[in-house]
């Protein structure tokens, strides 16, 4: 690494000339994409603050809530999005090995499991359409209240329960659409052999806002689907 | 972010760990441990988002110290975030 804050020499044509080395360069768009990730954070995180508090006032509609989610298709949807995870870090490090063709494929199947996770959960979307448990002038939870006989289920806070599940979930769909723009953007770049072993930026941080979109579903999977699953007494 | 590359095999790893994580989290929400399901679901979720953060994000190998500042402090703001909000509404209805 150079001393000098000025690069004398540029090492190929990937390098700005306001960095010293290609490391710096790597290391400065590693930096901004993280504190980007940090403001993601506060994002999600004051969904998931309401998420809490009401939870916290409204249990019960919160739990029988819940349990009419359809829990295969959740943890189906998880697994789908860790398979995603792994093609992309493979995906990075075929990058990082200057494997386009391989980096290519790894883009692609990563292209597949996040249309495949938005598609299942079209699925479980158009499941609730069917049920009424969209909040709006037609909803109707008497089926949920059914389940639970021996507990007071109120309909206004069950849709408390259900506008939080819309907010959430569609809000990390959307994030999985731009996620979906932005690697199939990145794919054509790829097979345009755009990125090698000395320049892949894009291909990283865009895997790491992959990853976060991941880590929110992590936490939306228990929080949604898993708070009152154990046999009713 | 690092020079460093990973190998398959740890990759494919943490994606096996990660699956299993969850089909144990999702198997344990069936049993009623009272107030521990949660906690356990927590928990296991926690785990699964430092798996993803240390190896699939590299943060594990990250040699700019800022990026942990940053991490760090995304945490730790959630963190306020969340506690403080719960301390205020968990003690609200006590009187």
């Amino acid at each position: 690494m150079s001393d000098s804050p000025v690069a004398v020499e540029h090492q190929g044509p990937e390098l700005l000339h306001h960095f010293a080395d290609v490391e710096q360069q790597r290391d400065a768009a590693s930096l901004g994409m993280w504190l980007f990730l940090a403001t993601e954070v506060m994002f999600f995180g004051g969904m998931f603050c309401a998420y809490l508090v009401y939870r916290y006032v409204h249990f019960n509609e919160f739990a029988a809530g819940s349990r009419s989610l359809d829990i295969w298709l959740g943890t189906i949807n998880t697994a789908v999005l860790i398979c995603s995870s792994l093609t992309v870090a493979l995906g990075v490090r075929a990058a990082q090995m200057g494997k386009t063709k391989l980096l290519v494929i790894l883009l692609i199947l990563t292209l597949l499991f996040g249309l495949a996770f938005l598609g299942i959960k079209g699925v479980e979307w158009y499941d609730k359409y069917k049920e009424h448990h969209i909040p709006g002038a037609s909803f109707n939870a008497d089926d949920i209240a059914k389940e639970y006989p021996q507990i007071k289920i109120d309909q206004q806070y069950e849709q408390t329960y259900f506008s939080l599940y819309f907010a959430m979930t569609g809000l990390h769909a959307l994030h999985m659409i731009i996620g979906i723009g932005l690697f199939g953007v990145i794919t054509y770049f790829a097979w345009k052999g755009r990125y090698g072993a000395n320049y892949y930026t894009p291909v990283e941080n865009a895997g790491l806002y992959w990853h976060f979109v991941d880590i929110v579903w992590i936490y939306l999977f228990p929080l949604l689907y898993l708070i009152d699953r154990k046999p009713l007494r | 972010m690092s020079e460093h590359i990973s190998s398959v095999k740890l990759y494919v790893g943490i994606w096996a760990a990660l699956l299993c994580l969850t089909v144990v989290t999702a198997a344990v929400s069936f049993v009623d441990l009272g107030p521990f399901n949660t906690i356990v679901a927590l928990v296991i979720a926690t785990f699964k988002a430092v798996l993803v953060v240390l190896f699939f994000m590299h943060v594990k190998y990250a040699h700019e110290r800022m990026t942990k500042v940053v991490i760090v402090s995304a945490f730790f703001f959630l963190l306020l975030l969340l506690g403080l909000s719960m301390a205020d509404y968990t003690t609200r209805f006590l009187s």
